[in-house]
């Protein structure tokens, strides 16, 4: 690539600044489509992870299953197994274990909660509930009840519980009444709700109720353990490494929250597949259009393609000549195209904070030097034909010598 | 003093086409020239003479025969090296001026040297000047050819010939396209060139007045020298 070639590469595109500008624009809506394409795409995948996410554990610690060992190996033998329901489920020697979960890369929260199957009983209303017995200063660790709380306040005192939405609404609950609760260890005990929350999960905020975690201890019966460890990792879809890690390093069940959620994984795979074809197909008309243009320019040019290659111009020049302003025109649409698209993507707000209705697109997720990157490499090689055409012009023919 | 020889042509002969729609365009065209000469090719339209300028040009090769022009064989050599050999020694005039409408006048005449060399130099800026003050143009350097009349093309097309100081410029109906006053500046520029820098100038041409100003007729008539 000489510096005459880059001269006269320039000079093409500045002689027609119309024509130019108007293929650049060309580029620079292809790019947008890229980068708009990318930044929803990547958006909503992050809304729908933060949504699935934001008020469930990334990894759930249990007591593994013990199922016991078939030491029969007979072709012939018929094996029953029989489940060990002698003992409770709970993780009897947790508090070691903490720290260690605590060291471990990418976790951010542990709580360790006691939790069990209970009814709520007012009047002659009973409901089946979930309890959550959460340790102080744990309550908003793995779901945000501190920011999900409607009425009431967020603090757990020893006869105080925290009762979703749905189910307040169905008893006709609110806060300061006094109910009932009966766990499925036969204890019962009075409680005043002390805060209603909403969190946006129907079964959340149908069936579940936050406690004091030593209240928990004494409803459920369990005198020294805990039910589970929940606990939140970044990023969150480093969950199940994580979580194995976490089996090895415990020797406790771990299961990430993706194994729960294939179907979510599923379609997001789908919709990062149908970005991909709509960015190539931006990508393919960005070719198409440079390759038309240029075989174009290079048929209106024919004559001059012609003096120049009789003046001395080696075929090489001719066709780094071409396939630079076929490059330019890539590069500074994409460049062009990138600065639009960020400029039309800046007033939109987070993810973290789009409304119902709004289109979740993340800005940081666009792809913007990717797009500048293929758009260039892809103006390059649709301009290479083109180019080769060009060097092959019999001057003779194209000057009518 | 004898002049040197700068070009041998032997039994150069051109066809087109094959088989019953072969037509041969030159044939058996034998022909020397020496440096500092000035000839006139003549013959009526259709004769050869263009497609024996462009195959002296190295434009276009021949059919048979042998081409030598300062001891190198043309006949054999390659594309990339007729292309090298073209813009350090051949220098072209067309009929139509053929400026590259993008560059002013004064970057027309620094092409050829350009493009042989990758980028534009100095002194290549001081040659193209001094061809533009040489062909009258010193004050029209920065104009494009728009901007400039059929005459001036010429003239310019003139200088850019001579940009890489060539041993030979092959003008193919050079005033074919101009008024009678402009052809005949043209044809002045061009024999003060050849007198003053020692360019050899083979022209084609129709008009007798320019042949009667060369030093050499050389006559071709249906793919034949009939007179040189």
């Amino acid at each position: 690539m000489t510096p005459y070639a880059v001269k006269l590469a320039f000079r093409h595109l500045f002689s027609h600044p119309g024509q130019t500008a108007l293929l650049m624009a060309g580029v620079a809506l292809g790019v947008s489509v890229f980068i708009f394409m990318s930044a929803l795409i990547g958006g909503l995948a992050t809304l729908l992870t933060l949504r699935t996410v934001g008020s469930i554990p990334h990894i759930v610690l249990e007591r593994p299953d013990r199922d016991p060992t078939v030491l029969v190996n007979h072709p012939g033998a018929q094996v029953v197994l029989q489940k060990d329901l002698s003992r409770r489920d709970q993780i009897a020697i947790w508090q070691p274990m903490i720290p260690i979960i605590e060291k471990t890369a990418g976790v951010i929260a542990v709580s360790p909660q006691i939790r069990g199957s209970a009814f709520v009983v007012r009047g002659q209303a009973v409901s089946p509930v979930g309890v959550i017995g959460t340790m102080a200063g744990k309550l908003s660790e793995i779901a945000n009840i501190d920011a999900a709380i409607i009425a009431g306040s967020a603090s757990l005192p020893a006869d105080g519980i925290l009762i979703g939405s749905v189910l307040a609404r169905d008893l006709g609950l609110r806060v300061g009444q006094v109910v009932q609760i009966t766990s499925d260890r036969g204890r019962s005990r009075s409680f005043r709700i002390g805060g209603v929350f909403t969190l946006g999960i129907a079964s959340a905020d149908r069936q579940s109720i936050y406690m004091n975690f030593t209240t928990a201890r004494a409803l459920f019966d369990l005198s020294t353990g805990v039910s589970r460890i929940e606990i939140k990792v970044r990023p969150a879809t480093d969950a199940a490494g994580i979580a194995e890690h976490l089996r090895l390093s415990t020797s406790l069940k771990a299961t990430a929250w993706t194994e729960d959620n294939q179907q979510l994984f599923e379609g997001l795979d789908a919709q990062a597949r149908t970005g991909t074809i709509i960015k190539a197909f931006s990508l393919v008309t960005i070719i198409v259009g440079i390759a038309s243009a240029m075989l174009l320019s290079i048929v209106r040019r024919q004559a001059e393609i012609g003096i120049m290659r009789a003046m001395g111009a080696s075929r090489g020049l001719v066709i780094s000549i071409y396939v630079l302003e076929g490059t330019l025109i890539g590069l500074i649409g994409a460049i062009m195209g990138a600065l639009a698209a960020w400029l039309a993507l800046l007033p939109l707000p987070p993810v973290s904070a789009v409304k119902s209705g709004g289109l979740p697109i993340d800005r940081q997720q666009g792809d913007f030097l990717l797009a500048i990157a293929l758009t260039t490499i892809a103006a390059m090689l649709a301009s290479v034909l083109p180019a080769r055409h060009a060097a092959r012009i019999d001057p003779v023919e194209a000057i009518g010598a | 003093m004898t002049k040197a020889p700068i070009l041998s042509v032997t039994g150069l002969t051109k066809d087109f086409g094959e088989g019953e729609t072969q037509t041969h365009v030159l044939k058996d065209i034998s022909l020397a020239m020496v440096e500092g000469e000035m000839a006139a090719l003549l013959g009526p339209s259709g004769s050869g003479k263009s497609t024996l300028l462009t195959i002296l040009g190295t434009l276009m090769r021949a059919s048979g025969g042998t081409y030598d022009m300062l001891g190198v064989d043309l006949m054999h050599v390659s594309e990339a090296q007729r292309t090298e050999f073209r813009s350090k020694n051949l220098g072209f005039v067309f009929q139509f001026h053929h400026l590259l409408p993008d560059l002013s006048a004064l970057e027309n005449v620094m092409m050829p040297a350009a493009c042989a060399a990758g980028w534009e130099t100095a002194p290549m800026r001081d040659r193209a000047s001094e061809l533009l003050d040489a062909v009258g143009l010193s004050d029209h350097r920065d104009f494009r050819p728009a901007a400039l009349s059929g005459g001036q093309r010429q003239r310019v097309a003139v200088a850019r010939a001579l940009i890489n100081n060539p041993v030979l410029v092959l003008a193919d109906e050079p005033t074919g396209n101009l008024d009678r006053e402009s052809a005949d500046h043209v044809m002045d520029l061009m024999r003060t060139i050849n007198q003053k820098m020692g360019s050899s100038f083979l022209i084609s041409t129709h008009d007798e007045r320019i042949a009667a100003r060369c030093q050499r007729r050389i006559e071709l008539l249906d793919g034949r020298i009939v007179r040189s």
